[in-house]
């Protein structure tokens, strides 16, 4: 096995998951392509674990999903918050910011 | 060697086409089980990958504990659960071209980084024991760390979340 064909898997889950931040205006939608990019991540630290015969990439692999848990958390808290104060959670009526 | 080539194929095309549907279906519900399909393959790339722990890890945290709460995110959020034709920005074409030139630009610095360097062989097998000494002695204090912000997350979703 090549190591450019796990990299570059890595980088097209990355680039989807790029374009589905991008695109998309629901933010549970956002928050599922933040999980394709952070599986793309992964990918890629197992696969240099397996290059340099270590174990860091291991253990940087868990952490990364232990966060990720974290992120979808507290993110789906937050839309709820935004859903129940304005029925919606369309990313781009979120505007109060705006200058 | 070939084995592993052609599961690589098969499961690597399957994880591609499961991701463009995620980002393109028009259906919340749908994209969220195409995730499941997305992080079901790559938890078959980590095995490939002679990671077995995080592979059996996503399985548990992902497919098990986060396609839940999207899917309880998507059904608390929205009231019917169907076809909904506001899911892009108006300017989502915008993201074609971004993608792309970032996947170009990665591709070109892989492929020239890398050439064909291949990954050993004969690797020996990680063990769940080597993987536990290096979280609990070298990675203690970021395991530590960790923790604390599971804690955290924990108790700011409960206040975030709470109706009062």
């Amino acid at each position: 096995m090549l190591i450019n064909q796990f990299l570059l898997l890595g980088a097209v889950l990355f680039c989807l998951g790029v374009y589905g931040v991008i695109a998309r205006r629901n933010a549970v939608m956002v928050l599922m392509s933040i999980e394709l990019i952070l599986n793309a991540v992964n990918i890629n630290l197992l696969a240099f674990a397996l290059l340099n015969g270590t174990t860091d990439g291991h253990a940087f692999a868990l952490m990364i999903i232990a966060i990720a848990a974290a992120e979808v958390g507290v993110g789906l808290a937050m839309v709820l918050l935004v859903y129940r104060n304005r029925r919606s959670i369309a990313l781009d009526e979120l505007s109060e910011m705006k200058g | 060697m070939v084995a592993q080539n052609i599961f690589f194929g098969i499961i690597a095309a399957v994880m591609v086409v499961a991701a463009v549907r995620v980002v393109t279906v028009r259906n919340v519900v749908h994209a969220a089980l195409w995730l499941v399909l997305v992080m079901s393959g790559a938890a078959a790339q980590y095995i490939l990958l002679a990671a077995e722990f995080v592979g059996v890890t996503q399985i548990l945290v992902y497919v098990g504990a986060v396609m839940v709460l999207l899917l309880f995110g998507t059904m608390l959020t929205r009231a019917q659960i169907g076809q909904e034709k506001d899911l892009n920005h108006r300017s989502w074409p915008l993201g074609i071209p971004v993608a792309g030139v970032l996947f170009l630009a990665m591709a070109v610095a892989l492929i020239g980084g890398f050439e064909d360097t291949k990954l050993p062989r004969d690797a020996d097998r990680v063990t769940v024991q080597q993987i536990s000494d290096d979280l609990f002695s070298p990675y203690l204090i970021p395991f530590l760390a960790l923790s604390f912000v599971l804690v955290a997350t924990v108790i700011g979703a409960i206040v975030l979340a709470r109706r009062d």
